[in-house]
């Protein structure tokens, strides 16, 4: 099946409007770091896109297996997309278990690149495979394309000096390179990102380049392939300066933004945690932005030195996925009771317990919402999609700091690792909310409220407002320790209604789609993307369906009851088991909710949510 | 309004009726607390009182100055929040065996380890009081309490040990039954850099009503406790007549005039453990006083010292070259 080398004659230059290619190999091959850097090119030639990379937990689980094969989807594309594409149109698999893992997803008719370098027996055998592929039958119908990429790298970099485990190491950028030559991208921005990467060590530099150019040029000689594909650059874009961001890169500068126009200095408490961490390593790096980060000893004293910073005046963030959620939760109800300002980032994933850390799920909703003891609430706002990350870091700031609350922002390894290209804010369009301080020590009660029941804001070290704060439910007047039973029943009334007060400021999502009609599509979080891509197939089929799609999940925003009367029923499609709906059955009583829901670690494929859209409309 | 410079005792009183039970070891360590801290020079709004749960926490509340009654055993991780975020107030924690030593253990090795400049106050009265009396892990075994009918068979926790083998740059001991003692080891604590801890020998005169009376007790303590002094002779006795000295990593009984040097400086934490381990079981008199103290780098000073590094070699950040990367493009 491998082909022949063509004559030396141009190849048909065919235009595609949108490719999906999914990079497949070991965890250590670098797939992650190839899918990368083709989704950077395809940015920077004016494709709009999605990724979704997908990996094993573990870092390096035994080489050649199953469970550690790391995989990274790119779509890249001349029209506006929302998800990274339900089915490859192109498999990149370095070895059998790449190949078996993944081949079920394929598209029909697509492209299979496989190294013939990492097909031997015991390659084979690793991958628990007893039949070769190759020869079984599961590869019918697809255009499969054999190299040896070992052999190849290695002659390719037959003069570099380098080891031969160093030499294999540079497997990942032939392959690249061949995939820009058969979608016709520019080397330019990996050949220069290279050079910054290995900076300090000019062999891997020149090493992984070569390797770059060698996997080029190999379909520059036509040697595998009868036509060259062009995705044109994406023209419906709106007019601005972009660039292409991952959702946790977003977040924490949303969160940087945030600060910035709440006039404050961030302050991080985290404890590693996948899908998370990579917000305590990038806000770490921003000490020129006064930004202090401390890598805690548990989740607990993270969220508590947070705390312990707003109590302070600082603009106290702890970030975190599920279980340390679960392990902050008595510190958020600290926090509620005290009426400090608090971001507390979840980049949801698969649960219960440890659950699939690398896997995407939205199910920790009603555990933000409700998860505490005591009648603790809290107001939630959800991200959905990288870009919109930025945004929502905002908003929370803005709420926490506004409100004198803590507020839970929701994202998903799905956001968290995905990316797009994100249209930048003008500058002048960030709108600063300054926080005050209160200095005045005249008739000061640390528990007093203004009109949004909203209470002062003190540092400590402000002569004449020395007060005391607490977990102890506090006297509504006074602030002192009180039992009082109508007292409590009175607090508990100022803290909810406070949180309901955030509804005053968010406005009425807008409706993507028919206005009124037959179904309302109504999404939360990450399946932004998916829940649009699907509702637009059924639009052009001129089905009478709309889209709504909710930033604030707690409190929601006001108008929501209308929007829902304009359709027959609203469908609810969500990661996890209808936590969702269930929200909406006990906020909205008198509307239809139907749920669709999906626990598999996945995002929804287009043509499943089509298909269950369908069905609700029949 | 108009600040004096010098506090009084008075002026650190708030104005809460002060709830711990009649008799409890608690209000002699209030009374000391607000001297030293009066007499510091510093003035009241500059002062934060971070306390966990249980008896003890419900310390800030009685303290004219900034409190924070934080949640069980988290004192530590809000204290450093504090103090990282504001590093010119003066931070007092105030713990308990349950909330530091048990569910809040983890946390206080943490900010020992750190050496984060807060002053650590743990009352130590080996028993869970404000959940009314189960046994705590400074109780000693065989201690029958409410949880334990048939006499606890837990093994106790050495604080002293605990936070020396934490890497405490100040470690120290003193008593609710000697006021001047406790005064003179807070005013010590309140001049180191870093974090101090000091354990307070605590009576709870409900649940565990004499737990140290017989090394605390103002009759016998002169006998049975001795008092550790930076570069004074490790003397005691009514009429300071004994004394004890090093001989290897074991100590012995001396009369005055052989008792051995004290230096709580020394790189070793070996010397202070082995008078740790002092409890009282050998005809020894169990140590109190100054443990350990060194200088090391501190936590919050060096947090703020890296940021000024970065800015002073960077310049301050700008937000819109955080946005504006040279990856992005234009499209027009």
């Amino acid at each position: 099946m491998t082909s022949t080398p063509h004559p030396a004659a141009e190849l048909p230059l065919q235009q595609q409007e949108s490719v999906v290619i999914r990079f497949a190999g070991d965890s250590g091959d670098g797939m992650q770091i190839t899918g990368n850097q083709f989704t950077d090119t395809s940015a920077f030639v004016g494709n709009d896109l999605a990724t979704l990379p997908d990996f094993p937990a573990e870092i390096r689980a035994p080489v050649g297996t199953r469970p550690g094969v790391s995989g990274f989807q790119v779509r890249f594309s001349s029209a506006d997309v929302h998800t990274p594409g339900d089915q490859p149109d192109v498999l990149v698999a370095m070895n059998p278990a790449a190949l078996i893992v993944n081949i079920k997803d394929l598209k029909p008719g697509a492209i299979v690149i496989l190294n013939r370098g990492n097909w031997g027996e015991v390659d084979l055998k690793k991958a628990k495979l007893d039949v070769d592929p190759r020869t079984s039958g599961v590869l019918d119908g697809f255009r499969v394309i054999e190299i040896d990429i070992n052999a190849r790298v290695k002659e390719a970099l037959a003069d570099s000096g380098l080891s031969s485990k160093d030499v294999q190491r540079c497997k990942n950028f032939y392959t690249l390179g061949l995939m820009y030559w058969l979608y016709s991208r520019p080397l330019e921005p990996t050949l220069d990102w290279l050079a910054k990467k290995f900076a300090k060590e000019p062999s891997l530099v020149n090493a992984n380049q070569t390797a770059l150019r060698a996997g080029y040029n190999a379909g520059d000689i036509h040697e595998h392939f009868q036509a060259r594909y062009e995705v044109a650059r994406c023209d419906t874009m709106l007019p601005g300066t972009y660039r292409n961001i991952m959702g946790n890169q977003s977040l924490a500068l949303g969160l940087v933004a945030g600060a910035n126009l709440a006039n404050l200095p961030i302050f991080l408490g985290s404890y590693p945690i996948t899908p998370a961490s990579d917000i305590l390593h990038q806000l770490s790096s921003y000490k020129d932005h006064g930004v202090i980060t401390m890598q805690a000893e548990d989740e607990i004293a993270a969220i508590c030195s947070a705390i312990g910073a707003s109590f302070a005046g600082h603009l106290g963030i702890t970030t975190t996925s599920g279980p340390g959620m679960a392990l902050k939760t008595e510190a958020m109800g600290l926090a509620i009771s005290t009426e400090l300002p608090l971001v507390i980032v979840d980049i949801q994933r698969a649960g219960p317990s440890t659950g699939m850390p690398t896997k995407t799920e939205q199910s920790d909703l009603l555990f933000a919402v409700f998860g505490r003891n005591g009648d603790a609430p809290m107001p939630v706002v959800s991200c959905s999609t990288p870009a919109d990350a930025f945004e929502c870091a905002i908003e929370a700031v803005r709420i926490a700091t506004q409100f004198m609350t803590p507020v839970i922002l929701l994202s998903d390894g799905y956001i968290a690792n995905g990316s797009e290209p994100w249209r930048l804010p003008k500058m002048e369009d960030l709108v600063p909310f300054p926080v005050t301080f209160r200095t005045d020590p005249e008739a000061f009660q640390p528990f007093s409220r203004d009109a949004r029941g909203v209470r002062p804001w003190v540092k400590p070290g402000t002569p004449g407002l020395e007060h005391r704060i607490g977990g102890l439910e506090k006297d509504a007047d006074s602030g002192n320790i009180s039992y009082d039973a109508k007292n409590h029943q009175r607090m508990t009334d100022l803290r909810h209604q406070k949180v309901q007060n955030v509804a005053d400021t968010i406005p009425t999502p807008a409706v993507y789609g028919a206005q009124e009609g037959d179904l309302l599509v109504l999404g939360w979080g990450s399946t932004y993307g998916s829940i649009r891509s699907a509702v637009d197939v059924l639009l052009k089929q001129g089905k009478k369906i709309g889209q709504v799609h909710i930033r604030h999940v707690w409190p929601m925003a006001k108008g929501l009851d209308q929007i829902f009367a304009r359709y027959r029923a609203v469908l609810v499609p969500e990661l996890n088991m209808g936590q969702m709906t269930r929200l909406l059955r006990s906020e909205y009583p008198g509307f239809s909710f139907v749920s669709y829901p999906k626990v598999q670690g996945l995002p929804f494929t287009t043509a499943e949510l089509v298909e269950r859209i369908e069905k609700a409309l029949a | 309004m108009t600040e004096t410079s010098i506090l009084t005792k008075k002026d650190l009183k708030s104005d809460q009726e002060v709830r711990w039970c009649p008799g409890c070891g608690d209000y002699s360590i209030l009374n000391s607390v607000q001297a030293v801290l009066a007499g510091l020079g510093i003035q009241k709004e500059q002062l934060c009182i971070i306390s966990g749960i249980g008896c003890s926490s419900r310390f800030p509340y009685y303290m004219n100055t900034y409190g924070f009654h934080t949640i069980h055993g988290r004192a530590p991780g809000i204290a450093t929040g504090v103090k990282i975020a504001n590093p010119n107030l003066s931070v007092w924690m105030v713990t308990g065996d349950g909330d530091g030593l048990s569910i809040g253990g983890n946390h206080m090795i943490h900010m020992l380890r750190r050496n984060v400049d807060v002053k650590i106050l743990l009352f130590n009265n080996q028993i869970y009081g404000l959940t009314k009396g189960q046994y705590s892990p400074t109780s000693p075994t065989g201690l029958k309490t409410k949880s334990s009918p048939y006499g606890s068979v837990d093994r106790a926790f050495n604080p002293i040990k605990l936070a020396l083998g934490a890497g405490a740059t100040f470690v120290a001991r003193t008593m609710d039954t000697h006021p001047k003692h406790m005064e003179q080891v807070l005013l010590e604590a309140a001049n180191h850099k870093g974090s101090a801890f000091v354990e307070i020998f605590q009576n709870c005169v409900i649940f565990n009503d004499g737990c140290f009376e017989g090394v605390a007790g103002r009759k016998v303590r002169d006998e049975r406790t001795v008092d550790l002094h930076a570069g004074e002779a490790m003397v005691y006795g009514e009429a300071h007549d004994k004394g004890l000295r090093f001989d290897g990593f074991e100590l012995k009984g001396t009369s005055a005039a052989e008792a051995g040097v004290w230096d709580p400086s020394v790189l070793s934490t070996a010397p202070a453990t082995v008078l740790a381990e002092l409890d009282g079981r050998q005809d020894l008199p169990t140590a109190v006083g100054l443990f350990r103290r060194v200088n090391a780098p501190v936590f919050d000073q060096d947090v703020h010292a890296q940021v000024r590094a970065v800015l002073e070699r960077k310049g301050p950040g700008k937000l819109k070259d955080l946005l504006y990367t040279k990856d992005a493009w234009t499209v027009s």
